[in-house]
């Protein structure tokens, strides 16, 4: 039985979303012209003023704000609130540039928290459940968001926060925990790591896991609930909008329901910014509906993907975002080719290689080289050079068939590629350009 | 009877051989025979010793990806002609060889030791046996 944590929204009609998304957004713009000088600069840049925007309809009408003007703003620029209302910042890791730092009003976080709450109802979680929070907690929004979601679901919240995976094993076997959250390569390493111990699926009290902040692809998800004997559950997030619960996957593990009557989801074509029909791929675009502190318009997120409104089994009607491929910085462009490594992780899985690896990106005499570096298993080991041979070819074959790009794969020793807590690194891009 | 050789996965690049044998050293494991294949980013070391499993188990421990394999050992005399002899039986028995590799230092110091590693190496052992070839069982290297 599908559970909701609110059911009158979550399962509201589609004409009831658009109604709250239009009430929201009218009030919202005004909010933005009122408050925030950076961002009525870029509208009268375009000519808009907020008697332009009447509904969800004219939202195309507003300019875009990109990753750059968060750089530019930093760090009051695009904040909607006197500072004595703003109770909390949270900040991106800044693995690809500045820091992106977020505010948040206590009512931001009430709101947060209670998109985190859906995710977690969604995967089944009750207050019967004891729910470990392995994300980060500090200033990535990933365990204070699920914590708060954990809170006001009920569950009985054990936050180890990353890292120490003797003693998250420890609290998973000792207080039976039920429910997992933290980043899907984490999950996997958890994983590996109990089935060194000895642990089986059997063995394991968990029953689902709420993985995020990182792209993973189908076959990761289908090795980490056999190794854990659970159901994995997506979910997305930005800080910029928030953190972890934009939006979350629901027991179809059809794509994850947008929390629309908190944000609008938009696809775009990224290079001339125009806005396309549901079912196509593009970049995908949030507008945040009633967040006081840090209220972003059209930010684009360089996430790509395809939005659905088809009906989804589970009952509720929010519009669905597929997997996002990964983010337009996630992207290599390799001899002109589009990259995505979660591309690269779903041959290795399907040739029967762990979810371990890196890729490594050169200019050799001012050509991209790829070498995909997989750790030696001993399922695929043998004695035998010739075999291993032919199987590192088979994989060069199978990179071949769904990049269109040669790739080189060099096998590397078991534990050798670094396990992260938190993101992984997948990508080490060594080009100079 | 054939014995069972250890093959392990070394990357090809420097002190991972001696990341290997410092585990083999660390337990006191004594290794009769080492043969390395190699290519261009990685190599397989396969080696013969006197506790094998004890031996594998270190190695797992260690994070090494090591496995089993059965090989066939064959004693030959230490003298002109006497690998030649021994490889017209397995011509004449249409063996291939997938590899191969030497060893001597046994107390017998007329003799030294081969090991054959053949795709299903209970057919070939029997078509050698019936030929006349004493195949080497892991007690009888345990003596050498």
């Amino acid at each position: 039985m599908e559970r909701y944590f609110q059911p009158e929204i979550e399962c509201a009609s589609p004409e009831k979303i658009r109604q709250i998304q239009s009430e929201k957004l009218v009030k919202q713009v005004r909010h933005v012209w009122d408050n925030v000088p950076y961002y009525r600069k870029l509208m009268e840049e375009k000519g808009v003023t907020p008697d332009d925007i009447q509904s969800r309809d004219d939202l195309y009408k507003l300019p875009f704000l990109s990753k750059a003007d968060l750089r530019e703003a930093y760090p009051y620029g695009l904040v909607g609130m006197p500072l004595k209302d703003c109770v909390r910042i949270q900040s991106t890791s800044g693995t690809t540039g500045k820091r992106v730092v977020a505010f948040y009003t206590q009512h931001d976080i009430d709101l947060w928290e209670e998109c985190c709450a859906r995710a977690i109802t969604a995967a089944g979680g009750t207050d019967e459940d004891v729910c470990q929070v392995s994300y980060g907690y500090g200033l990535f929004t990933g365990g204070p968001g699920l914590n708060g979601g954990s809170h006001k679901v009920g569950c009985l919240t054990v936050p180890t926060s990353s890292g120490n995976t003797d003693r998250q094993i420890m609290f998973i076997m000792d207080l039976q925990t039920t429910i997992l959250c933290c980043t899907p390569s984490y999950a996997a390493y958890l994983g590996e790591r109990m089935k060194e111990m000895g642990y089986g699926p059997d063995d394991i009290p968990l029953k689902a896991g709420i993985f995020g902040a990182e792209a993973w692809s189908e076959e990761m998800r289908h090795d980490i609930e056999k190794t854990l004997g659970i159901k994995a559950y997506d979910i997305y997030g930005l800080t910029e909008l928030s953190g972890p619960g934009v939006s979350f996957e629901c027991s179809a593990q059809q794509g994850m329901h947008v929390n629309e009557d908190h944000f609008i989801a938009e696809i775009i074509d990224p290079e001339t910014g125009e806005v396309l029909p549901d079912g196509e791929q593009g970049e995908l675009v949030f507008t945040s509906l009633d967040k006081e502190a840090f209220p972003l318009l059209r930010y684009r997120t360089r996430d790509v993907c395809r939005l659905t409104r088809e009906k989804c089994s589970c009952g509720r009607t929010h519009v669905r975002m597929e997997k996002p491929k990964g983010r337009t910085d996630d992207m290599l462009i390799i001899r002109g080719v589009n990259v995505f490594p979660s591309q690269i992780e779903t041959v290795l899985i399907n040739a029967g290689y762990a979810a371990n690896y890196q890729i490594i990106v050169d200019r050799v005499n001012n050509t991209d080289t790829l070498d995909v570096q997989v750790e030696m298993t001993p399922e695929m080991f043998t004695d035998n050079l010739g075999e291993i041979a032919d199987r590192q070819k088979e994989l060069v074959d199978g990179l071949r068939a769904m990049l269109g790009l040669k790739a080189k794969v060099t096998l590397v020793a078991p534990k050798t590629i670094a396990r992260s807590e938190g993101k992984a690194v997948r990508v080490i891009d060594k080009r100079k350009i | 009877m054939s014995i069972k050789q250890i093959s392990v996965f070394l990357e090809n690049k420097p002190s991972t051989l001696k990341a290997m044998t410092g585990v083999l050293a660390a337990h006191h494991i004594d290794m009769r025979a080492l043969s390395l294949a190699e290519t261009k980013d990685f190599g397989i070391a396969r080696i013969i010793v006197d506790d094998v499993y004890d031996a594998v188990n270190v190695l797992k421990e260690a994070d090494f990806v090591a496995n089993l394999t059965s090989v066939l050992a064959i004693k030959v005399p230490d003298e002109p002609g006497g690998l030649d002899r021994l490889l017209q039986v397995f011509a004449d028995c249409n063996l291939n060889i997938e590899y191969m590799y030497a060893f001597i230092g046994g107390k017998d110091e007329k003799h030294a030791y081969m090991i054959f590693r053949v795709r299903d190496h209970r057919a070939a052992e029997q078509k050698l046996v019936s030929r006349g070839l004493k195949i080497l069982s892991q007690e009888d290297m345990q003596e050498i």
